[in-house]
Parts: structure tokens; C-alpha cells; sequence
């Protein structure tokens, strides 16, 4: 009957979509490790770029991760604790909720453009590290105070009844009780947070510079990641100078790649290992 | 005698709702006191009132007054959290903390302050020896999850956790329901024997329970507290007629 | 006792996390606006939004060639991925069975994570050669790119349809299809709506993406397969050379502007439609 006809004709279509997805990723990825394998050594990954590797890049991404991380994480899980815990209904927490929401829209290069004049021009004087560092904290919050918020959220409301009836003031049942209940959850949070920095380029790029043969020392230089880099490599770097460009681009492309992954299979793991814990 | 913890005239609010009308009580010292009635009666509510954990609830309003040993709990310079100390609580589901077993115990002493190990140590042994839970965990009770255990382990741990902060008022709302029969008869069983330090409170929609295990009971109907008095009259000699109708079963 | 006045502190501190969210976006609308504004009152806004010219040498800055193009590129893309997408979230919400559903959800995971650099690499080395950088170019960048975001969100409305409305139409003797075509479609409308507003911001914020496949030259895009720069790609590629203070510079800031306001009021959009598929 027509009716048969036409979920078999929809569902192909579905099942065609969910194999071209599929496919598309498998490409992706396919086409850069297939490419940019070659370029993987040792010196790649531990010489300097005028010495034809990335390790200015490497180091520049895991100092930009921990100075990030270290400025969003306080502010994100406080506003998070406050959402959860303190807020009522009232205009304050409405519009902290608007802030939070649209912050999460604005484009990237946006915030490039407020912390390259906020912070890099007028507070620091220069662009560097650290201006970038502080761009993008702005930027990750949201996703953040999210990820926290669901996963204090998650903490039972029997922990903390049972924490108020032993006596214990609010402060110490979101301290001692909650906190450490939602623990797994806000590591998970953490987690997606470095991943969406380490993927960030366009506010670096503006914010901080592409500086790729400095091997950052302090906050106050400049320095690359590796997302930077391999734009830089595909775009700007003069073939004079690096020939080879396309294979070290795609090289980085495969080590973004496996971070990713390795990032991605962290947050499943924590999130089956301690939703476990807490069943009940 | 006076009694240790009472109520007078106490009403209660959810929003426009009125749970409890106008209840007056007087629990006694050292004995257990039973409230039963049907569900939705408010006898979770009242005893909700007894210990503050009614203010966690948003737009609830309460008149009348709480006295403990003479004093309105109520009353404007009390320390909340000091009569949360002083009357606890244990929950119809139990609820152990993520944490270790003896992090479990510690942590209401630990809140209040003391941080001495041995000291702690000592408290955490003395109430899991109360609620007769000792033996069952003292191997490896430093390492074991709470959450790990047996639901009538949990809930005697929750026990526990209350006796570690030396309450002077046990309450418990229907602290068996979600427990095997085994279970809930070692809680019975600690009941008894905990009523004769501290003063017991329980709820119970479980009218064999109430008549087995307190020495008073009060029977909650629709927010009202119908009629209270020694378990024996009530269950054998109703004055009220709405208390022998739910006794014999005729609803509820 | 000390506890209290820790308690009272604790919520101080957090309330004070709370309001940094708040205060940001508004240092970023107050600083967008007051160094773009002489921009806006030199150039007039009329003319700075529908200016055809934009010449650093020349002092002129008219951004219609980058607001064409960023809305070309963004209306391809969703025409492409908004059925590719919404198709696949129909496959693993309803049709996919198990072992299938395990492959493609962290397909589409996997997707979001890929940082758009190498999704500009791969589609300077594969998509170029074959089109010239051009906008077809782009928008083929841009379709894989914004997919993950519609199929999940479509995913999430399609499964938050209470599974009532599916059994009854079933239960009238309709097929599977005509249960999910006729009944939970319609239902998780305004869920897809949102997917697509929030694909479309993020089709019009993507920026080095956009710069490494689309050519990125001044003029105003004719047909697909001519080059063209987005308002994004202006932006990462002039600020580093304008002088702070300069009209350049101001104009730089404008084009900011222009670009926080239309997401501000895409945002808005997504929210409202939220709400009200809510109520």
C-alpha cells in the first residue's frame, strides 16, 4: 500500500543521512591522518618551527589551557553554585541567566576584538599570552556555568536535607556535602572546557597574535597554539621559509585531532564511571 | 512531667493550602511517640516543624509555636542550625553522603567543629555501635562507600550519622517503608533500645508497626490531630470515632 | 561562631561570580560601541551598512559586499544541512537501531569538537581545487560544520515529543513514518526552529574557516562560484593592521557591531521560539 511505499522511501532517506554523516567525519579524519601522518616525528613534536616542528605551539596550547581554565573555572562554578543554590526568582538571577545565554552566542571573533582592545591594548599593553588567556575565559564561561550547573543540579535533594538536618549551615552543605556529590560532574565541565579551548583560534588570533618561534616564559609573551599554527602554516608562513607547509599543517591537524579524541573519551568515561556511583 | 518537645497550636501553610490546623501535642521524654493517619494527613509535615526543615521550603508560612524543653524553637534569636543538632532527623528513602562510611558518621561532628581524629574516631565507633551497625562495617569502614551498602544498612547508618552530633529528639518519617521486612524489624528493634537515651518521633503509615513498637501514639486526619494518647488505649479503646474507623481499616 | 560569618562570605563570593557574566557582555557592548561609533557618526549608518566600497588606502568603508556575503554563505549552508540534518536526527531518533545509534552519536560528537582549522584545511585541499575559493566553497565548509549542531538539537526536540502523541497515532492504524511525519514533526517544530537559529549564529560567527576556502576578496558576490569576504574574515584579517583610533580601526569596530547585534537579535529569536514551543 502507498503508505509502505513511503516510510520505505523516508527511511532510506534517514538511514542515507545518517551514513553521509558518518561518512563525512570518517573523511575528515581519514583525509588528515592520511596526509599529515608523514609528518609526525620526534623533531615535529619537540623542535621549535624555525627548526621545522611545533613544539612552540604544543607548549603555547598547554599554557594557554591552564591560565584559561584557571580564571573560568572559580568564576564558572561560583556563578554555577549561586544559580543552583541561592538564586530566586527575582530580576537579578533573570538577567544573569540573559547574560549567560547570550554570552554563549557571541561569536568568537567578537570576543577577539573586546579582549584584543580591553586587555591586550589598554590593561596589558601588548598582545600576548595572557590577554588571550583572559579572551577566552570570557568566551568559555558560558559553557562552563552550564556544564556545572547541570551537574550540581544532579546532586539529590536528600543530600542536602540530610546535610541541613545534621546541623550544618548552607555554606558547608553546598561545601562539604554537595560539592563533593557533583564532583564527577564538574570535572566533566572542566573537561569541556579545555576541549572547547583548545579548539578556539579566531579570538587568539586577534587577541593574541600569531607569534610561532617564541617559546613562552612568561604570561606577558606571546607565543601560538596549535589550532594558530596550522592556520598559520596554511595561510601565512612564506613558502621560503617552510616548504613543507601543507604536510606540517596537516601534521598539527592530526595532533588537534587526537586531543580531541582524547578529550571526548575522558568526559564519556568520567560520566559512566560516576553516574554509577551515585545510583541508589 | 514536662514534656521534652511540644507543639501549641501550631498551623501550617503550603502557599493558600493549610496542612496542619491548629495541632497542640506533648511528646514525652525517653518514650516513642507514633503519628499515623492517611496519606496527605500532614503528619510528615508536623514533623518537619519539629526540627526547622520546613523553612528549606519556599513560600510556607507557620503559626503557633514549637517549644523544646520550654523554649520556642521559633522564636526569632533561636539558632536554627543548634536545634537541628539537638532534634534530627532520618528519612524515608536513606540517604548516605557519597562519601566512606566513617565519612559519613564525621561529617555532622565535623561541621559543628571538632577536627580532633581520634576524638572523631571515637564518636563515629560509639554511634555505629548505637545503631547496631558496628560490627557489619568496622573492617573496612573507612574505605567502603556508604552509598555501597544494603538499604537497611544504609538506613541504620543514616541513624548513625544522627547519633554522632548527640541529638536529644530522634525524628524519624517512615524510616522503614523503603526496606525488607528483616530490615525494618532490626530498625524496630533499635528503636527500643534508642528510646531509652534519646526521645523518639516516628511516622509510620504502617498501623501494625505503630501499635508494635511505640508507647504513644496520635492519629492525624486532614491536618488535625484527631486524638493522641498511650498505644494501648488507641488501638484497643478509640474515644474518637474517625480514629476507630482508620484503625479497623474502614479507609486509609 | 565563625561558620556563620562563612556562610554569610560564601554567598557573597558566589553572588559575585554570578554578576562576572553580566558585567562581561556589558564591557563587551560598551566597548564594541564606543570605538565603533565614530565610525557610525563620520560614515553615517546608512552608508556604512550599504556602502558597496570598502578602501582602507581610500578612507572609505562600506560593508555590504561582507554582509552579502556572510548572509549567502549562511543561507547555503542551511539549505544544505538543514534536510541532511534534520533527516538524521529523524534516523537516530526514531529509525536507527541500537548498534547504529552507537556509531553515529559520537560521529556527531565528534564533529562538534574538530576545531574549524582543519575543517578549513580540508576544504582548502579537497573542496578548492575542484571550485576555486569562492562562496560554493564556503557553503560546503560551512554545511559540514553547522550539522552536528541541527542534527542534535533536532535529535533532543524530536525525543522530548511525549511518546502519547506517537502511540496514539499509531494506535489509529497510522505507520511509523505517517506517526513521525504527521504527528511528532510538527510537534518538535519549534525545538527544530531553535536548531536552526542557533545553526545559522553559528554559520554567521564562523570566521577562519571561512577565510581559508572563500577568497576573500572586497566585491560583491555575483554567483556562487565568485570569491568574497565575510564580515568575520574582515574583521580577523584588518585588525591587526589598523591603527588604534583611526577611522580604519573605528570602522573595524562598527562591523563588530553589526555582526553582536544581529546575533543579539538571532538569540532573541531562538529564545522566544523556545519559550513559546515551552508553553
Amino acid at each position: 500500500m502507498r503508505a509502505r511505499v513511503t516510510q520505505k522511501l523516508a527511511f532510506g532517506i534517514t538511514w542515507a543521512a545518517g551514513i553521509i554523516t558518518v561518512l563525512v567525519l570518517v573523511y575528515i579524519i581519514g583525509y588528515v591522518i592520511a596526509t599529515g601522518w608523514r609528518a609526525i616525528t620526534p623533531d615535529f613534536l619537540f623542535r621549535p618551527p624555525s627548526e621545522g616542528g611545533i613544539s612552540t605551539a604544543i607548549v603555547g596550547t598547554i599554557y594557554i589551557v591552564v591560565l584559561t581554565i584557571a580564571i573560568a573555572t572559580p568564576l564558572g562554578i561560583g556563578a554555577a553554585i549561586y544559580l543552583t543554590e541561592y538564586a530566586t526568582e527575582n530580576w537579578i538571577t533573570r538577567l544573569v541567566r540573559y547574560g549567560i545565554e547570550t554570552l554563549a552566542g557571541v561569536p568568537s571573533i567578537v570576543f577577539g576584538l573586546f579582549g584584543f582592545a580591553l586587555f591586550a591594548l589598554s590593561l596589558l599593553g601588548t598582545r600576548c599570552l595572557l590577554a588571550g588567556a583572559l579572551t577566552l575565559a570570557c568566551l568559555v564561561l558560558p559553557t562552563m556555568i552550564r556544564a556545572s550547573e547541570e551537574a550540581i543540579k544532579a546532586v539529590p535533594v536528600s543530600i542536602r536535607e540530610a546535610s541541613l538536618a545534621l546541623g550544618a549551615t548552607r555554606w558547608q552543605t553546598i561545601r562539604h556535602a554537595v560539592m563533593p556529590a557533583a564532583l564527577p560532574g564538574v570535572m566533566t565541565a572542566i573537561i569541556l572546557s579545555i576541549g572547547r579551548t583548545v579548539e578556539e583560534t579566531a579570538c587568539l588570533y586577534v587577541a593574541m597574535g600569531i607569534n610561532p618561534l617564541n617559546m613562552p616564559i612568561s604570561p606577558l609573551s606571546g607565543g601560538t597554539t596549535l589550532s594558530l599554527h596550522l592556520y598559520y602554516l596554511a595561510m601565512e608562513v612564506p613558502f621560503t621559509i617552510e616548504p613543507m607547509f601543507m604536510e606540517k599543517a596537516m601534521g598539527t591537524g592530526v595532533v588537534l585531532i587526537l586531543i580531541i579524541i582524547i578529550i571526548n573519551s575522558l568526559t564519556h568515561w568520567i560520566s559512566s564511571r560516576y553516574a554509577a556511583r551515585m545510583i541508589r | 512531667m514536662e514534656p521534652k518537645i511540644e507543639t501549641k497550636s501550631l498551623s501550617f501553610y503550603y502557599g493558600v493550602k493549610q496542612a496542619l490546623r491548629n495541632v497542640t501535642l506533648a511528646i514525652k521524654e525517653h518514650q516513642i511517640t507514633a503519628l499515623i493517619g492517611p496519606s496527605g494527613c500532614g503528619k510528615s509535615t508536623f514533623l518537619r516543624c519539629l526540627n526547622r526543615m520546613n523553612e528549606t521550603i519556599p513560600k510556607t508560612r507557620m503559626e503557633g509555636e514549637v517549644l523544646l524543653d520550654g523554649k520556642n524553637i521559633y522564636s526569632p534569636g533561636e539558632d536554627m542550625v543548634e536545634v537541628r543538632k539537638r532534634v534530627g532527623m532520618v528519612f524515608q528513602q536513606p540517604n548516605p553522603f557519597p562519601k566512606s562510611i566513617f565519612g559519613n558518621v564525621i561529617f555532622g561532628p565535623t561541621m559543628l567543629g571538632i577536627n580532633h581524629k581520634a576524638r572523631l574516631e571515637g564518636i563515629a565507633e560509639r554511634s555505629l555501635r548505637a545503631a547496631a551497625l558496628w560490627d557489619e562495617v568496622k573492617d573496612d569502614w573507612k574505605k567502603k562507600s556508604g552509598v555501597s551498602l544494603s538499604g537497611g544498612q544504609q538506613q541504620r547508618l543514616c541513624i548513625a550519622r544522627v547519633l554522632a552530633v548527640n541529638p536529644e529528639v530522634i525524628l524519624m518519617d517512615e524510616p522503614c517503608s523503603a526496606l525488607d521486612p528483616l530490615a525494618t524489624l532490626k530498625i524496630e528493634e533499635l528503636m527500643q533500645q534508642l528510646k531509652m537515651q534519646y526521645t523518639i518521633v516516628v511516622v509510620t503509615h504502617n498501623m501494625q508497626q505503630a501499635a508494635r513498637v511505640s508507647d504513644w501514639t496520635g492519629f492525624f486526619l486532614m491536618g488535625e490531630m484527631v486524638e493522641y494518647g498511650p498505644t494501648k488505649v488507641i488501638f484497643t479503646n478509640p474515644q474518637d470515632r474517625r480514629t476507630e474507623d482508620y484503625i479497623t481499616g474502614r479507609f486509609g | 561562631m565563625s561558620r556563620y560569618l562563612v556562610d554569610k562570605a560564601g554567598r557573597r563570593l558566589v553572588f559575585l561570580a554570578a554578576l562576572v557574566a553580566i558585567l562581561i557582555l556589558l564591557l563587551i557592548a560598551l566597548f564594541t560601541f564606543k570605538e565603533g561609533l565614530p565610525a557610525f557618526l563620520k560614515i553615517g549608518f546608512v552608508k556604512f551598512i550599504f556602502g558597496t566600497k570598502w578602501s582602507v588606502a581610500g578612507g572609505e568603508f562600506g560593508i555590504l559586499p561582507f554582509i552579502l556575503a556572510s548572509i549567502y554563505v549562511t543561507l547555503g549552508a542551511l539549505l544544505l544541512s538543514v534536510p541532511l540534518g534534520v533527516s538524521c536526527a529523524i534516523f537516530l531518533a526514531e529509525v536507527a537501531p541500537h548498534r547504529a545509534r552507537e556509531i553515529v552519536r559520537p560521529t556527531v560528537e565528534l564533529l562538534v569538537g574538530i576545531p574549524s582549522v582543519v575543517y578549513g584545511l580540508v576544504g582548502m585541499l579537497v573542496v578548492v581545487p575542484r571550485m576555486g575559493d569562492s562562496l560554493l566553497a564556503a557553503i560546503i565548509v560551512l554545511t559540514v560544520m553547522v550539522l552536528p549542531t541541527i542534527i542534535s538539537i533536532s535529535e533532543d526536540s524530536l525525543r522530548a515529543v511525549p511518546h502519547g502523541y506517537k502511540e496514539g497515532a499509531l494506535a489509529l492504524g497510522a505507520t511509523h513514518w505517517q506517526a513521525i511525519w504527521h504527528v511528532m514533526l510538527p510537534q518538535a517544530r519549534s525545538g527544530i526552529a531553535t536548531a536552526v537559529i542557533l545553526g545559522m549564529g553559528r554559520a554567521i560567527g564562523e570566521t577562519m574557516a571561512m577565510i581559508m576556502v572563500i577568497g576573500n576578496s572586497i566585491i560583491i558576490p555575483t554567483s556562487p562560484l565568485s570569491p568574497a569576504r565575510t564580515l568575520t574574515g574582515t574583521l580577523a584579517m584588518e585588525l591587526g593592521y589598523a591603527s588604534p583610533g583611526s577611522l580604519h580601526w573605528s570602522a573595524l569596530f562598527a562591523t563588530g557591531v553589526v555582526l553582536f547585534i544581529l546575533i543579539l537579535a538571532l538569540n532573541s529569536i531562538a529564545f522566544i521560539q523556545r519559550r513559546e514551543g515551552e508553553g
